[in-house]
Parts: structure tokens; sequence; C-alpha cells
């Protein structure tokens, strides 16, 4: 499982962001992500200013590691979702499957129950979505192809040459 | 475990710098922060206790660019070093693309050195990955202290696999960036070579 590089192809990216517009739009919330649990982050919808949403999905998949040892430390599998409440942003994040995490993030427009309610309906279409990326991934993994190729990687190792310097 | 996204056609690599405590992994990450381009670098959060001693992970995004068509990313971890914070540190390298491990070369660190690098192992492998077949440099800091290790000695007791290493004065930046350019290709090698 953990050496399997996550790839996400137009067709499926597409329906997830459906899906996560939808999301955002039913729950009333500001923004959406979509995190893998190593930290990247994968997608999102929504805007909230000038958030950095690298550095949110970082954090959020940090959070949801810390929360899910403190979970088996009390003899729990998983703390399904986390709320953190804030005086006008408040956040949800939740596990879809194993990988992937879901993150909400409102303000008074919406309300944890609403944002509860629609997350459990999205996170059964994100489930199988994923299910179909990763089927894709393992399914690759037998094929001959070679994704990104010498070319992509001398190009990269110029770019490093140039910037990563003193 | 890079993030390869063919729709939105970009790509995320992580790479984690690892080793025992005050090795100067943090000091690594600090200095390419504060000395690469500021079109490359994103905002660099560090989780540390109220003394500066990591608690959690320093993490830094650099963006590299478009190349051929992906938009490139590598975001730099750090790990905790002190012994006590090994859950912290196996939590860290969930989806590791690259290893740096930070080396303190003064005598009286040898031992933790060995622990930290037994510890790297261990937590890898419950990840599901091995150690001699990631993408790893190792970098001998602190080259500037009276009391350190010559690189041979260093070398034998932890490079068994014979992976790059680099002398280095993190503080002062000597060696920083010519380790990360060298675990950057590493893993731009297994990538492209991956299937």
């Amino acid at each position: 499982m953990s050496d399997v590089s996550l790839r996400v192809y137009e067709e499926d990216f597409r329906s997830i962001n459906l899906s996560l517009a939808k999301l955002l739009r039913e729950s009333r919330s500001r923004a959406v992500l979509l995190v893998d649990r190593s930290g990247e982050l994968i997608t999102f919808q929504g805007e909230i200013g000038r958030l950095d949403f690298i550095a949110l999905a970082t954090l959020a998949a940090s959070d949801i590691a810390a929360t899910s040892e403190l979970a088996r430390l009390l003899g729990e599998k998983e703390f399904s979702a986390i709320f953190h409440q804030g005086s006008y942003i408040h956040i949800h994040l939740s596990l879809i499957g194993e990988r992937i995490i879901l993150v909400v993030i409102f303000d008074e427009r919406s309300s944890l129950g609403l944002v509860r309610l629609r997350v459990k309906t999205a996170s059964e279409e994100f489930l199988h979505l994923f299910s179909s990326v990763f089927a894709k991934v393992e399914a690759q993994k037998l094929g001959e192809e070679v994704l990104l190729g010498e070319d992509f990687r001398r190009s990269a190792e110029e770019e490093i040459d140039n910037l990563f310097r003193d | 475990m890079a993030l390869i996204n063919y729709s939105s056609r970009e790509i995320n690599c992580k790479i984690v710098y690892y080793g025992c405590g005050l090795s100067g992994k943090t000091t690594n990450l600090q200095y390419v922060y504060n000395k690469i381009n500021p079109a490359v670098k994103g905002k660099m959060i560090s989780l540390a206790t109220e003394t500066d001693r990591t608690l959690f992970f320093d993490f830094l995004p650099l963006e590299l660019g478009t190349i051929r068509g992906f938009r490139t990313r590598f975001h730099l971890y750090t790990v905790p070093g002190q012994v006590h914070y090994n859950v912290s540190r196996k939590l860290i390298l969930r989806g590791v693309d690259g290893v740096v491990f930070v080396v303190d070369s003064q005598k009286e660190r040898f031992q933790e050195n060995l622990e930290s690098w037994e510890n790297l192992r261990a937590n890898l492998s419950e990840h599901g990955y091995n150690r001699e077949k990631i993408p790893l440099v190792i970098q001998y800091n602190k080259r500037d202290l009276p009391n350190i290790l010559p690189v041979s000695e260093l070398n034998r007791s932890l490079n068994h696999q014979q992976v790059p290493y680099f002398e280095s004065i993190a503080i002062h930046g000597m060696g920083v960036f010519d380790t990360l350019r060298a675990i950057s290709k590493l893993i731009l090698t297994e990538l492209s070579s991956r299937k």
C-alpha cells in the first residue's frame, strides 16, 4: 500500500470536483477540500480570502494523524470525525476510507448538523469514486508504460540545479 | 508516495528530514527558507515547543514551476528528533518519497545517531517502506565543531547502503542545498522510472 502513488486521471478528477461542488453548495460551507492522508492537497472547491490551502492540507492531515493515534491509545479504531469550533469559522474533518480526508470549512451560514448530514452522503460518493481511482492505480502497476519518463526527469533536474542553490 | 494528478497536471513529492534531536533538521529547512528564491517557497509551518524544539513537524513547500506540463512541488518536512516523540515521527513518515538523514557529527552523539538510524528503519518498515530501497541521502552535519568523528568512521557505521552523503554546517548553509539537490534528483529518478 505505501509506495503506490496516488494518480488522479481526468475523468475521475472531474467527477470528484463535481461531487465536491455539490457538497459545498448543499452544506452551505465556505470551502471543502480533499486531502491525502500524507498531507497532500488533492483538490478543493470554494474560497476563503487568501487562505493557504497547501498549509491547511498539511495541518489537517496532521490533525487526523494525531487524533487517530489518540483513538488507538483509547482502544478505538478511529475517531470518524473531528470538529473545531471557532468564533466565526469552524472546521469539520472526516476520513473517507483509509486514505482520504474530507475537510469542510463553514461559518454562521451553515451549521454543524447540516455539515454532518451532507458529509455523510458525500462520503459514500467519494468512497466509490476513490475506490475507482485506486483500482486504476493497481491496474497501472501491471502495465509497461512509464508514466513520467526521462524527459521529465532531465527537465526537472535542470530546474533543481537552477533553484536549489545559494 | 507522490501525488500525481494527471487532470490538474500536478506532482507533489514529500521529503522528510530525519535524525536525532538537535542534529540540524530544522536548521536545514530554515536555511532553505531564508535563502531560496521567494517565488519558489510557500509558508513555512513549525509546530514547536516554547524553546523551539520541534514538537510535531516543520513543513516547507517548494514549487519548481511547470515542468513538461506538470506543476511540480517538493514538500519538505522535519520530524521531532527527541526519543519520546516516536509516535509523531511515524506519522510524518507516511507517504514519504525521500529521506534526508541528518547526523550530528559530534563524538558524544554517536550512539543517538545509531539509534535514530535504526528507528528510521523500523518506522519506515511500519509503513511498508524499505530503508534500503527508498531514495535516501545522509548529511553529516556540524562539521565545524572540534569534537567530531571522521566522515570515514561515520560512513562505516551508518552508510552500509553507500547512499550519497554530504558534509554540512547547516547553521551556515554549507551542504544544505547540495543535500536538497541530491535527494530531489533521487526522487525524480525513482518517479520517472516508475510504472
